[in-house]
């Protein structure tokens, strides 16, 4: 399977989440009841100015979080 | 704002909510202006309260709970808002009912909380909001259904427009009730069974009811702590039994936190299914393409500093004449009671001590609405996110949060605003070492004592043909206070409040028009606090001040010979030795002295210590300039004051704390007096280290 981190996405490119990959509990549980479940489609809708943090777009809403945090999130790239 | 009547039971209901879910905007719709807003013991975390009168006279205390996500708490404020919705804080009764409010606009994440909460078995009430704008975006939400599928009343309601309200009202009056509903998610196997078996345990060795018993066993099965956290407060069986659970659950690999979140999201998808109905829009939304010029690459930054620029622009000059108002005003009540009492010390107590003091706190309060203003308007819209979104690399880079970027920046007008603002951080290491490296960026107080170093010993030359040397000076001190917080931050984050960057897991509301009427009561509130609070340590160090450059008294001395021989100008000798390292004299040592209370205070010091009353208007600062030039050291016979003493008396006043507001104020929000002792000891000693180092080299130099 093509499996890639969220971080490897570029703007506009969408993915459905398989798991998160981290150590640490906090932000996995943070991840998690932000909605970031396995199944749940994502779209990665801009870069901040200085790349990094990202704006992705899940669940109707639009959440920021940085390269590092996504890189855990691990995704199967759909193509439209 | 509200009397405590005793002989009427009241009940006291929580209103709780996502962040950005219009919670605060309903609860100032319900409760209109009877808020008391306080903090919550020993956090530093806002309670506010207000009471609310029903439709059939009674009566109910409304609790503003701090927006969450969840009920797995992330910061202070969320576990408050949890520890009160749980009954678990002794000082807050446990709520006789809570209103959840859910952003229509944005219903699948909101539900997660609201089935958690339902699932605590706590009668619940939703305030379905921002039913508008969810309208707007082409959602349609079947009321009716909704509620008949989550087992309790909903109430659509716009809370910055007061729709709603009264039906909301309504239903309070009314006597509310747990979800009439069986728990309608399901949790596989085999969490169900462990689940339900730790449920037994919970209820069988402590005094919970049944969905609070099963509230916990989740909790205590999803939890990551470890054991250790929960032995002390559970019976041996049960914390013998969930370690067996752990150990099973761990060996089949399964992962209880995902599974249980997986489980509730399927159910929020399945009531979405039958109650939403979503018409197709076309094209980008408002919010992206405001977002487009916004977080631009190139515009979001011109745009970003831009409004920022004109922010302080703003502050700076309208703040100012309702600061010089204030000033008249005192000065008008001094001479009124100059005039009407009969000389004295008690006379002289008040006029300089009790009258200045206080007048020193007031006549920060212009800046301090005016900042809180500016701050509230950047929030309500949803910029401050976007704030963060841009400067969170920049901010990381310190190990710190892009939220901690406004703090710091707020800390150009004034460090108070500043300091205060820092409550949005949710990680306490993070707040706090935005705390204490917010005074290091160079406040407006310190200008007049740059201006002044400047006027007296910057030769007037220009640089590069078109700079002029003073203009450079004083970028050149305002960087070096920028440089000093960002390097200081780095440094505390790396050792005394050691601890990871934090996560940038933030959610970027869409654009909204701002409520005024929220923003306006939001600063009011915070700037009344800001006075009650700062004000008392502020007048009692200023009377103390007053005490000290008054006594021993003099008689038939001139001010200035009075203040040579007062206890502080015995300071200022006795602290001689110790500042000489600096190239700094008695007289400097006097005026840091006296600028305990206030930098600018410096100015006018030096002034009395030459004899010049207005020191801080211009024709009287034009003599003090002379005054300083032409002072000659009776040893030496060469100037007392040099291009280098100027240099070194900035770089200190770039370092040095001198800020007894920002003292007063950082023990409030600490809770404590260790960190505002640590700061003004760090503080000074980094003052002290670096301008010792500047005149070392300098005197190579100059």
């Amino acid at each position: 399977m093509n499996e890639v981190g969220l971080d490897t996405l570029v703007p506009g490119e969408k993915g459905v989440i398989g798991r998160l990959d981290t150590q640490t509990p906090e932000i996995r549980q943070r991840l998690l009841e932000m909605g970031l479940t396995k199944g749940t489609c994502i779209e990665v809708i801009r870069l901040a100015p200085l790349r990094d943090p990202i704006e992705v777009l899940l669940r109707g809403y639009r959440l920021s979080l940085r390269r590092k945090e996504a890189e855990a999130v691990i995704i199967t790239k759909i193509e439209d | 704002m509200f009397r405590e009547t005793v002989d009427v039971k009241v009940n006291h209901i929580a209103v709780v909510g996502n962040p950005n879910s219009g919670k605060t905007a309903l609860f100032n719709a319900l409760t209109g202006l009877r808020q008391k807003v306080g903090n919550y013991p020993g956090v530093t975390v806002e309670k506010k309260e207000g009471r609310i009168m029903l439709g059939n006279g009674a009566q109910a205390v409304l609790l503003d709970l701090p927006g969450t996500y969840s009920l797995t708490p992330n910061s202070p404020d969320e576990e408050i808002a949890v520890d009160v919705l749980l009954g678990h804080l002794d000082h807050t009764p446990p709520p006789a009912g809570v209103i959840v409010v859910v952003d229509a606009s944005n219903l699948e994440r909101n539900l997660y909380l609201l089935s958690q909460i339902i699932d605590c078995g706590l009668p619940v009430v939703v305030a379905l909001n921002m039913i508008d704008v969810a309208q707007r975006n082409g959602v349609t939400i079947d009321v009716r259904k909704l509620s008949e599928l989550i087992g309790v009343p909903v109430v659509p309601t716009v809370s910055t427009k007061g729709i709603g309200v009264p039906e909301l009202k309504a239903v309070l009056a009314g006597t509310l009730m747990p979800s009439t509903k069986p728990r309608q998610w399901i949790l596989p196997e085999p969490l169900q069974s462990e689940c339900s078996e730790l449920k037994h345990l919970l209820l069988k060795n402590h005094t919970l009811t049944e969905p609070q018993a099963f509230h916990e066993s989740l909790r205590l099965l999803c939890s990551t702590a470890g054991l250790s956290l929960h032995s002390d407060r559970y019976a041996p069986e049960v914390v013998e039994h969930l370690r067996q659970d752990h150990e099973r659950l761990a060996r089949l690999g399964v992962d209880c936190l995902s599974t249980v979140v997986e489980a509730r999201y399927e159910w929020i998808q399945r009531i979405q299914e039958v109650v939403l109905v979503r018409r197709l829009q076309s094209g980008p939304t408002l919010t992206d393409r405001i977002d487009r010029v916004l977080t631009h690459r190139v515009w979001g930054f011109v745009i970003f500093f831009g409004l920022m620029t004109l922010m302080f622009q703003t502050i700076f000059t309208w703040a100012e004449v309702p600061m010089h108002w204030i000033g008249l005003a005192f000065n008008g009540v001094g001479d009124f009671i100059t005039a009407s009492m009969s000389p004295g010390d008690l006379r002289e107590l008040i006029v300089h001590g009790a009258v200045a003091g206080v007048g020193a706190v007031v006549t920060f309060l212009p800046q301090i609405l005016f900042l809180f203003f500016a701050i509230g308007v950047l929030e309500d819209t949803g910029y401050m996110a976007r704030a963060a979104f841009m400067m969170d690399r920049i901010m990381s880079k310190v190990g710190l949060h892009g939220k901690s970027f406004i703090p710091m920046l707020s800390s150009f007008a004034c460090a108070i605003p500043g300091i205060m603002s820092t409550r949005t951080i949710e990680n306490r290491k993070d707040r706090l070492v935005t705390i204490l490296v917010a005074p290091l960026v160079g406040c407006s107080a310190r200008l007049p004592v740059y201006a002044l170093m400047i006027a007296a010993f910057i030769p007037q030359q220009n640089v590069l043909g078109f700079f002029s040397l003073a203009g450079l000076t004083l970028v050149l001190m305002y960087l070096l206070g920028i440089v000093a917080a960002l390097a200081t931050a780095w440094l505390f984050k790396r050792t005394l409040l050691k601890s990871e960057t934090p996560t940038f897991i933030m959610e970027l509301p869409p654009y909204k028009l701002p409520s005024l009427r929220s923003v306006v009561l939001h600063m009011w509130s915070r700037s009344m606090h800001f006075l009650k609070q700062a004000g008392t340590i502020i007048l009692g160090v200023s009377i103390i001040l007053w005490f000290l450059a008054t006594y021993p008294k003099q008689d038939n001395a001139s001010r200035s010979e009075q203040l040579r021989h007062s206890f502080a100008g015995q300071a200022g000798h006795l602290i001689e030795p110790v500042i000489k390292p600096l190239g700094f004299d008695w007289k400097i040592g006097l005026g840091l002295v006296g600028s305990l209370l206030q930098r600018e205070i410096f100015v006018s010091t030096m002034g009395t210590i030459y004899g010049i009353e207005n020191a801080s208007e211009s024709s009287g600062n034009r003599t003090l300039v002379e005054r300083l030039q032409q002072d000659i050291d009776p040893v030496s016979g060469r100037s007392t004051y040099t291009l280098l003493t100027a240099i070194c008396l900035m770089v200190f006043y770039v370092l040095a704390m001198q800020c007894l507001s920002t003292f007063a104020v950082v023990k409030r929000e600490t809770n404590g007096w260790k960190w505002p002792l640590f700061q003004l000891g760090y503080m000074t000693a980094l003052a002290y280290s670096v301008t010792f180092v500047v005149y070392r080299i300098g005197l190579f130099f100059l």
